[in-house]
Order: C-alpha cells, then sequence, then structure tokens
C-alpha cells in the first residue's frame, strides 16, 4: 500500500454507454481495483438511480455503518458534463448518523473528473491499513499511504495533496476530511474542492472509518461527442437560458443568502436554537451585507456558468503593528443560519470566522450550529455547566463558539463525544430534547411552518432539498395535507428526475422533464429519454425501500416541542394539520416503498 | 486578423465553459484537455484561475520547430495546422514558451487554439476577447 498500485485498465473511453454503467470498485484492504460493467442506465438513469442499484448490489443492509465492507458510491448521471449545470455528484453510503442508507451531493469538479476520468461510479468499500490516499484517473489508479496527513485539519490536508499529480492542477477534484471524519463524529463532511461539500450525514465519518483521508480523481481524459448540430444546439439554447434568463439571477447575484432578509421579514429564519424567528439584527448577516463587506469573488462549479459559490475575505488582525492575515471562506444561506442566525450571531465577520473552523474541523456546518445552538440554550438552562461544555457558551460569542468548534471536531470529551452522535443523542443523554432542533437530522435554515417541519422530518434525506416543503408552506393557501402530501412527492419526484441526471438544483427551472428528454435524446439516450418518468418514480421507490431495509422506522421520528411553539407570519404552528401532514406522507412513502419490491435488482 | 487575448483572468469563475466549447465545436469532444484553450488554477482555487493558450506570437517558436510545416505561420499571429503532415513528433508542443500546445495523449496529435474566437460567447463574465494583434497588446493573465 507504501507504493502506487497502478495499472492499465483497458477501457475503451467512448461516447455514453447505453447497455450498461462503467463502475470502478475499489476495495481498499486488498489494496486492489476492478473496473466493471454494471446495472440498466434506462432502469436506474444514473446517479441517485445508480447509487442505489450500487448499494443494494454491495451495501449490507443490516451491518453498521463503520463495517468495513460499506460501500462508499460516488456516481454521475448520464448529462454529466454535456450541458451545463450537470455538475453534481451523489453520494450513495450508510449513514453514520441514523445507521440508514443517505445520500448526499456535492459539486465543485468532480462531476466532471468522474466523467474524464471515464467511470460513472466509484465504489469503494474496505479499510486501509495505513491512512491513505486514493488517486484514480482514466489510466492510472493508486493508492497512496498518506499516515502523515492523519490529524491534519481539512484546509492543510488540501494543500499537501495537491502535490499530488501537479501536473493535473485545476484538471482533477480534490476529496478530503478533517479530524472530524477521522473520529467518526457522525455528521462529519467530505470537502470537496475547498468550496463544495458532502455536508450532510456523516460522509465524512465513513471515510474516516476506511482510513481514507483523501480521494483525488484525474480528468485526464477525453471523450467523443455526437457530431450532430442538434446537439451542439441544444447546447446553446441551455447556455442562454441559464446565464441570460433571470432563471438563475438569484444565485448568481447575492447568492442564496438573499433569502436572509425576506425569511426574517416573514418571521421564518431560526433564531438562537429556533427561540424566534424574526430578529432587528438580521442586517448584520443579509445577501447585502455580505456582499458588500465581504464578497471577495464568486467561483463555479465545472461545467456551471453561473457561478454560485460566493466566497468571502475574512481579514484579520492577529497583531500589533498592522499584522494581517487572511482567509477566504464560502458561504451561502444555510451556513449562514447555522453559524449565524442560529448561534445568535449577527456579524458576518464572525460568521465567516465559525464558518472557517467548522470547515477546517470537517464538520457539516448546518448541523454543527445547530447542535451548538442546542447547547448553549441547554447550557443556558443548566441542563449542563461548562464542565461539560468546556467553555460557556452564550448566542452571539463568537470566540466562545470558535473553540467549541474544536472540541466538537476533536471530539475533546465525553459531552463533545456524544454531542457529536448528533443533537438528539445529546438531548437524550442530558435532557432537553423538546428544544432540540433535529427533523430527522438537525433542522435547516427555515422556520416556514407545518409542511416543511414534517417533510425534512420524515423525508428521505431528512434535507429541506428532498421534497419543497418550505416553498409550499410560502405559496399554498390553506392546510389541506392531501394536496400537501401530493405536492411532496410529485416534487421529490421531479427532484430525483434531476439528481439522476446528475443536474443541480439550482437549474430546476430550466431542465423540465421535456427539456430533460431533449437533452438525453441529443447524446443518442433516447432509451432514456423514453424511461425517464416511469424509472424516475422507480428510483425514488427504490430509495426509500432501501432506507426502510436499513432501519428506517417512522415511529422512532418525532417533531420536537419547539417546532410546535414557533411563530411565523401565519401566527401559531397548527399541530393538528403539521400531524396530519406527518401522518400522510408516511402513509405515502410507505407505499412507494413497497412498490421498490418490485422494482428488478432489489 | 484578430487573436483571442485571455485579458481578464481575474474575473474567472472556473466554470469552464471555455475549454469545453473549444473541444465541442472543434474537437467534437467533452475535455478539459483535447482544447485550444486550458483552464488551470495554480495552488488550489483560492488563488484564481489561469488560461493555457496561445498568445499569438510571430514569429512563433513552434513554427520553426515543427519539421514537417504542419505548423505554419498565420497572419498576424499564431498558427495554422495541418494535420495531414503533423508526425506527432511534439517538437511544436516542446517549443512552446507558454505550454499552450497540448498533445493528445489518445490521438498523439497536437492541439492548439486557432483563434477562431468560439469559445468567448460562452464566457460568462467577459474574460476573454477577440483584437487585434499588436506588439506590446498587453495581456495580464
Amino acid at each position: 500500500m507504501n507504493a502506487w498500485t497502478c495499472r492499465n485498465l483497458r477501457l475503451e473511453t467512448k461516447m455514453i454507454n447505453e447497455e450498461a454503467f462503467r463502475v470502478l470498485v475499489v476495495d481498499l484492504t486488498e489494496g486492489k481495483s476492478e473496473p466493471v460493467l454494471f446495472g440498466s442506465p434506462s432502469e436506474l438513469l444514473g446517479g441517485s438511480g445508480l447509487a442505489a442499484g450500487l448499494f443494494a448490489s454491495y451495501g449490507l443492509m443490516d451491518a453498521s455503518a463503520d463495517h468495513p465492507d460499506q460501500p462508499l458510491i460516488f456516481a454521475i448521471g448520464p448529462l454529466t458534463g454535456y450541458f451545463p449545470l450537470m455538475s453534481k455528484v451523489v453520494l450513495g453510503f450508510k449513514s453514520p448518523y441514523n445507521g440508514q442508507y443517505a445520500e448526499s451531493h456535492a459539486g465543485g469538479r468532480l462531476g466532471l473528473a468522474m466523467r474524464f476520468a471515464g467511470y460513472d461510479a466509484l465504489v469503494i468499500k474496505g479499510v486501509a491499513s495505513t491512512p491513505s490516499c486514493l488517486i484514480v484517473g482514466s489510466r492510472s489508479i493508486g493508492i497512496r499511504d498518506v499516515h502523515y496527513l492523519w490529524g491534519l485539519d481539512v484546509l492543510a490536508t488540501g494543500k499537501h495533496l495537491r502535490r499530488f499529480s501537479g501536473k493535473d492542477s485545476g484538471h482533477r477534484s480534490i476529496l478530503r476530511i478533517g479530524p472530524a471524519g477521522e473520529r467518526g463524529v457522525a455528521f462529519a463532511s467530505i470537502n470537496v474542492d475547498t468550496y463544495r461539500h458532502f455536508g450532510r450525514l456523516g460522509g465524512g465519518a465513513v471515510m474516516g472509518a476506511k482510513r481514507l483521508k483523501g480521494i483525488i480523481v484525474l480528468g485526464d481524459g477525453s471523450l467523443p461527442l455526437p457530431g450532430e448540430k442538434a446537439y451542439r444546439d441544444l447546447f446553446k439554447t441551455v447556455y442562454q437560458e441559464v446565464t441570460q434568463t433571470p432563471a438563475m439571477k438569484k444565485y448568481h447575484d447575492l447568492g442564496t443568502l438573499e433569502n436572509m432578509l425576506p425569511l426574517n421579514e416573514l418571521h421564518a429564519v431560526p433564531w438562537r436554537n429556533l427561540q424566534a424567528t424574526h430578529d432587528e439584527n438580521v442586517h448584520g448577516i443579509t445577501g447585502q451585507r455580505f456582499a458588500e463587506e465581504l464578497l471577495l469573488r464568486k467561483t463555479a462549479c465545472s461545467g456551471c456558468p453561473v457561478g454560485c459559490i460566493h466566497v468571502g475575505l475574512l481579514r484579520e488582525k492577529f497583531a500589533e503593528q498592522n499584522e494581517f492575515q487572511y482567509r477566504q471562506v464560502s458561504y451561502d444561506h444555510e451556513p449562514v443560519f447555522a453559524a449565524g442566525s442560529m448561534l445568535g450571531v449577527t456579524n458576518a465577520g464572525g460568521v465567516l470566522t465559525l464558518l472557517e473552523e467548522m470547515e477546517r474541523q470537517g464538520l457539516d456546518v448546518m448541523s454543527a450550529g445547530v447542535a451548538l445552538a442546542w447547547a448553549t440554550e441547554a447550557f443556558e438552562r443548566g441542563i449542563v455547566t461548562d464542565k461539560e461544555t468546556l467553555v460557556p457558551l452564550s448566542f452571539g460569542d463568537v470566540e466562545k463558539y470558535r473553540e467549541a468548534v474544536r472540541h466538537l471536531g476533536m471530539r475533546t470529551n465525553d459531552f463533545y463525544h456524544v454531542l457529536g452522535q448528533g443533537t438528539l443523542v445529546a438531548a437524550t443523554h442530558y435532557g432537553g430534547s423538546d428544544f432540540a432542533c433535529v427533523l430527522g437530522q438537525e433542522m435547516a435554515g427555515y422556520a416556514t411552518g407545518e409542511v416543511y417541519f414534517a417533510s425534512q422530518a420524515y423525508g428521505f434525506r431528512h434535507s429541506h432539498l428532498d421534497n419543497a416543503g418550505y416553498s409550499y408552506d410560502q405559496k399554498a393557501e390553506g392546510k389541506k395535507s392531501e394536496d400537501a402530501v401530493a405536492f411532496l412527492i410529485e416534487e421529490e419526484r421531479t427532484r430525483v428526475q434531476l439528481t439522476c441526471m446528475v443536474s443541480c438544483l439550482f437549474a430546476r427551472s430550466v431542465y423540465s422533464q421535456e427539456r430533460l428528454q431533449e437533452c438525453l435524446t441529443s447524446v443518442g439516450l433516447s432509451h432514456l429519454a423514453e424511461s425517464l418518468v416511469a424509472s424516475s418514480r422507480d428510483v425514488q421507490a427504490k430509495r426509500w425501500q432501501l432506507k426502510y431495509l436499513t432501519g428506517y422506522n417512522p415511529k422512532d421520528i418525532s417533531i420536537p416541542k419547539r417546532f410546535e411553539e414557533v411563530t411565523t407570519w401565519k401566527g401559531g404552528i397548527n399541530k393538528v394539520f403539521m400531524d396530519s401532514v406527518a401522518v400522510e406522507y408516511q402513509n405515502a412513502v410507505r407505499k412507494l416503498a413497497n412498490e421498490g419490491q418490485k422494482v428488478q435488482g432489489l | 486578423m484578430k487573436i483571442l487575448r485571455a485579458a481578464r483572468m481575474e474575473r474567472c469563475i472556473g466554470c469552464y465553459s471555455c475549454s469545453l466549447a473549444c473541444a465541442r465545436l472543434l474537437h467534437q469532444s467533452l475535455s478539459w484537455h483535447r482544447t485550444g484553450i486550458r483552464i488551470r488554477s495554480a495552488g488550489g482555487l483560492s488563488t484564481g484561475f489561469e488560461a493555457q493558450v496561445c498568445l499569438g506570437c510571430d514569429p512563433a517558436p513552434c513554427v520553426e520547430a515543427c519539421p514537417t510545416d504542419a505548423f505554419s505561420q498565420r497572419k498576424g499571429g499564431g498558427v495554422r495546422v495541418k494535420r495531414s503532415t503533423c508526425i506527432r513528433c511534439g517538437e511544436c508542443s516542446r517549443a512552446c514558451p507558454v505550454d499552450a500546445v497540448y498533445m493528445d495523449s489518445e490521438t498523439g496529435l497536437p492541439v492548439v487554439c486557432i483563434h477562431c474566437g468560439r469559445c468567448t460567447t460562452f464566457c460568462p463574465h467577459e474574460c476573454l476577447d477577440m483584437s487585434e494583434s499588436a506588439a506590446g497588446d498587453e495581456d495580464d493573465q
């Protein structure tokens, strides 16, 4: 394992294979890899469907998330690289957070790097004998001993990993974990190309369990494109739509943080562990404030001309005589909610300070922020003391939070060890479950009401991105649970359609079903275009079935009392409506999962 | 004749749309490499991007180095490439002082910008220009 383990794969680099996916299966225990053909693209589509299909074949349903044979699956889709914003990668894995099959999505350069390396998916199983970095290219595979990086933070690790294959700078993707992943924090993230992440549900801890400190994918191959003018014309049309129409303005102007001010006006921003939904001090952390004071530049995922990644410049004086250091930290609505409003931090520089520390530790920032918000309220109520928290936590105190983030990443003592298993685990242990802001996992930055609360709690990824419940809360009139559930299920299907391709969800207004079918046909995948609707529904069902098979039981989930106490622009929470949405959503999902059993391959 | 200038690379967001456009429109390929303009990051994304692209030399060292005249001088700067007489020796690539000639590892052929300007319309931040060739034209890539 100390030396390169390279061999020629003799894989034909050709246009998309309509017959099967090309998958590289890496066994870290053996130090060997095998390229295989897998599955049916017209049934699994790619991305979410491919990851689910691979987990059904390679995953262990009953074994724990850190079992050596559990696979870590990275999957791209049939349109990856072929059209703008087809730039994401789906990670399929068994979550150390809840023990269930999970997905997390990330952008950066990884999607195109995998396309150019010639693989639709990477399946990584086994455990390396020493901390290692996997390096995959179109004609090479290497497992490099990097024991000297174990313990280093995400940013330092990135600097060292860039030394490998330096000639490929700019044409590769570099993934790595920090101390949180090494130490098994259940919400440790995987950093992708510095500014993107497989954030949620603990993919970083799975990498840590495999002693896999880093992954580098070299995009060193080339693929032929269809010669027809129709493809090039369609590309141009889509490109113009995403760059010249208002469809994407929000994302490249102020970015998703544009939401902070209007949501605050709506009384829909979680403040100080969701003790409030509105705060007059919001102006310190709005998109406008960040843009005016801290925005340094924007950057993009490879293949996306929108460039939604907002990078802030944090300039800090560290000594007298004008000694300064600077840092570049990416921000979005969710991170600013988690390290800002949820922790009562109302200055933009303070938010970036905390985000940078969370990045260094390799923590999912949303989970870390919500966990520390709970810890702060627990501290204020005397449920825990500084014997547990080690620092006196107080809403708005950036320096104390910065120390606490380090403790959380390093799992310094029993308290932070338990908190690193999830807020609700800590609340069950110490008390304070009523005010743990957990909806299946730590909440997202929307206090919009009943449908969002129920849909994240019982959703597939426990993410606001699963089914847009937050949007339903804002747009729908009336409180009919059957309408809400019908919306959630169909919204989930259309999003699964996109995450099979694998599109950025920000492009959902551009990539209608018909447009996706046009795109597939233009690159010679008319079979996938024909099966798109039926197969995306099958994939939706497959994913739910995997979740059930790996232990999902909606009876294990409840919506903490804090969510019932929320007041939004619509007034108080209607608990009867929320419970009704929750029950009917569970029923609809169970029905879907049962349909999934009929799907071949599971 | 006009030549391509990567004149405002400090605006680059690293979307690779220019590279992908050249690969798609001139080489019928999906590639980061098989393209006349290649985008690189130096020392990670936090340091920004640079373009590896022909500067339009006149006389061009790659033309002088080519043993078969597959590379010939383009009026106004840059080169014309005749693939039929290329023997894939790579002398052009070695002669280029800015690494703008990529030797395609799959075809063995050199890939270099021909200053057609088709990539410019796909840059969302106007990093690229088609400008009249002029000695002393500043390029801050």
